[in-house]
């Protein structure tokens, strides 16, 4: 046991530093993509203020600065990244840490409940599926799959607001919270649940057709191959069969899929988030883009990446719990 | 999708290296015989011709104000799908956003599928050091959030067609890149490469003549799903409001359309139709593509 512990926590250590390359190659990348970007805080700034000297704007700069040559701002910035600081906003003229900080947890609650929702749905309609291969259900399921693939998540959240929220008045249409409410313990959970719906519906929706096909094919694989026919032939029961036997094995592609997704489905939080105005990660990141508040985007462009990598070695141990043969390295 | 299901022993890969336009025409043939993917493409051309024939049908500018505002569909006959707050016909601007909505999902994915085709199959086909570059860019765009990636290159230059379909190109071409190097990893250990090397051909060559219509039919495949994407991808950008502000899309149909969505949720429901319709027939056109190339998985 204690020779497993030591080899996760060297795979852990490996896949750490073969991401740090990874983390100061996107820093660059979007440091400069940021360079590219026409305007700067300081533009907007004035803008929203209505009118500014070119000595206040200089002043602004200075402040902040955006003033000094390209590659010294950067070398500023990998600095600050090495304390930890994601440096400050001139928009907010807070810590990014702390904008960030004030979001993250929203973002993650909305993904966490999407992906869990979509793994759920996605797995358990995928085993009905490759079970009934062929039958009526199977192929009024994949309709459906093939159709909640091809829907747009933010017009699936529209139109589910249009019938849950309009029409039938079950759930509310947007924040994350009734405001003013005044509520306390159950009632205040209830409502927190209530507002994550609509908004991990949505999200999941994509996700949960990509899971269901990805499991019924996988399986059908699976089912197939030798140790299948062992299993049977051993006289077990057909349910262990499909979940011990098939299923785990298929669940290999689909946590690939999930990992690889991760990425996909901090990008859709944006829009999702705009849609329910849910205040997260994804409208702060738009909010930045718009208002050239590129410390908050750089560090948003960044914790995102960070997340995706986390991901990733989450699926590399999962991997190694579903199939022993994989080796932790 | 088809990557992590990958089949070694496909028929299609390397067993007829000499003539693959013979195994094309079989997996055309498949295709025409498969109904869903026929009724995908049968949608398909529907809507390519509503976009060609756009400025025929619904001669004017489709942002113009032409009929009173916020009808209902059925309500004018002149006007089927009724009007928008400002009086826009909704036919119309569906009609006209199919143009550009077709336009960016294919020019967004010729330009992900060169960006992907020549660094995959560089990677795979050098290998070494060339290969680990790869590798790394490809990893690279693949941990940034691509939908961001895709708002940064927007903001960076203005929103117009051209920067929207550059920012999703150069967000989705690793998934090819991915791809096409696993197949030219594949490839390149076998026989006609080596006899190909053995007389003397020039990379340049081997690569463009040899492995690449080998190395194709996974890369049709997955190219309805980049379409697709490409499309999602262009509607959430216009439903933000980060899409060409002088032409009319599905998604900035629908992100005005949200305004209104209490009392006149068909502004909202119909362009996203429109998407659902365009997005399912090039997965229907996918999935038989999919099934045509890997005969192994036919009738599943």
């Amino acid at each position: 046991m204690s020779r497993r512990w030591q080899a996760l926590g060297a795979t852990l250590r490996r896949t750490a530093w073969q991401a740090v390359p990874t983390v100061i190659g996107v820093v660059v990348l979007n440091f400069f993509l940021m360079q590219a970007l026409p305007g700067d805080a300081a533009d907007v700034m004035a803008a929203e203020a209505g009118s500014a000297t070119a000595e206040t704007m200089a002043q602004l700069r200075q402040h902040f600065g955006l003033d000094l040559p390209v590659l010294e701002q950067l070398g500023a910035y990998l600095g600050h990244l090495a304390h930890l600081s994601l440096g400050n906003s001139p928009r907010y003229n807070l810590p990014v840490t702390e904008l960030i900080g004030a979001r993250l947890g929203n973002t993650l609650l909305l993904m966490v409940s999407a992906l869990g929702l979509a793994l759920g749905l996605g797995v358990l309609l995928g085993t009905v599926m490759a079970s009934l291969v062929g039958r009526w259900p199977d192929r009024v399921l994949s309709v459906l799959a093939l159709l909640l693939y091809s829907t747009p998540g933010f017009w699936l959240g529209l139109m589910a607001i249009v019938l849950f929220s309009v029409k039938l008045g079950w759930l509310p249409t947007g924040g994350s919270a009734s405001i003013g409410a005044g509520l306390s313990g159950w009632a205040l959970l209830l409502d927190h649940l209530r507002h994550l719906v609509l908004p991990s519906l949505a999200m999941a929706g994509f996700y949960v057709a990509i899971f269901s096909r990805l499991t019924r094919s996988a399986m059908l694989e699976v089912s197939r191959l030798d140790f299948v026919r062992t299993a049977e032939a051993k006289g077990l029961h057909p349910l262990t069969v499909t979940l011990r036997h098939v299923l785990r094995n298929a669940l290999i592609p689909v946590s690939t899929v999930a990992g690889m997704h991760f990425g996909t489905l901090l990008g859709g939080a944006v829009v999702i988030e705009t849609v329910f105005s849910w205040p997260g990660l994804g409208r702060l990141a738009f909010e930045a883009v718009m208002a050239r508040d590129y410390t908050v985007l750089l560090g948003i462009l960044l914790m995102s990446s960070g997340l995706v990598i986390l991901a990733n070695m989450a699926v590399d141990l999962l991997h190694a719990w579903l199939d022993p043969r994989i080796r932790l390295r | 999708m088809s990557e992590s299901l990958s089949v070694p022993s496909a028929p299609a890969a390397p067993a007829a290296p000499a003539t693959p336009a013979a195994g094309r025409w079989l997996a055309l043939r498949t295709l025409l015989r498969n109904p869903a993917a026929v009724a995908g493409l049968l949608i398909l051309l529907a809507m390519a011709a509503l976009a060609l024939l756009a400025p025929v049908l619904f001669p004017g500018d489709p942002l113009d104000m032409v009929a009173p505002p916020l009808l209902w569909p059925g309500q004018d006959p002149q006007f089927p799908l009724g009007s928008d707050s400002l009086g826009r016909d909704v036919l119309a601007g569906i009609a006209h956003g199919a143009r550009i909505s077709l336009a960016v999902g294919a020019v967004a994915a010729v330009l992900s599928l060169l960006i992907g085709i020549v660094l995959g199959a560089l990677g795979g086909y050098f290998g070494g050091w060339v290969d680990d570059l790869v590798v790394r860019i490809t990893e690279l765009f693949q941990t940034v959030p691509s939908f961001l990636l895709v708002i940064v290159v927007v903001a960076i230059g203005q929103p117009s067609v051209p920067v929207i379909v550059t920012a999703i190109g150069l967000a989705s071409w690793p998934v090819i890149a991915r791809l096409v190097r696993a197949e030219f990893r594949s490839l390149r250990e076998s026989d006609f490469v080596l006899a190909a090397r053995s007389q003397g051909f020039s990379p340049w060559r081997i690569i463009v003549q040899e492995m690449l219509p080998n190395a194709l039919p996974p890369v049709i495949v997955t190219t309805s799903v980049l379409v697709a994407t490409a499309i999602l991808i262009e509607s959430a950008l216009s439903f933000l409001g980060m899409g060409d502000p002088n032409a009319v899309s599905w998604g900035s149909m629908i992100g005005q359309g949200r305004e209104l969505l209490r009392t006149a949720w068909f502004l909202t429901a119909l362009p996203g139709g429109a998407i659902v319709l365009t997005v399912l027939a090039l997965n229907l056109l996918g999935d038989g593509l999919n099934d045509a190339f890997n005969p192994r998985l036919r009738g599943r």
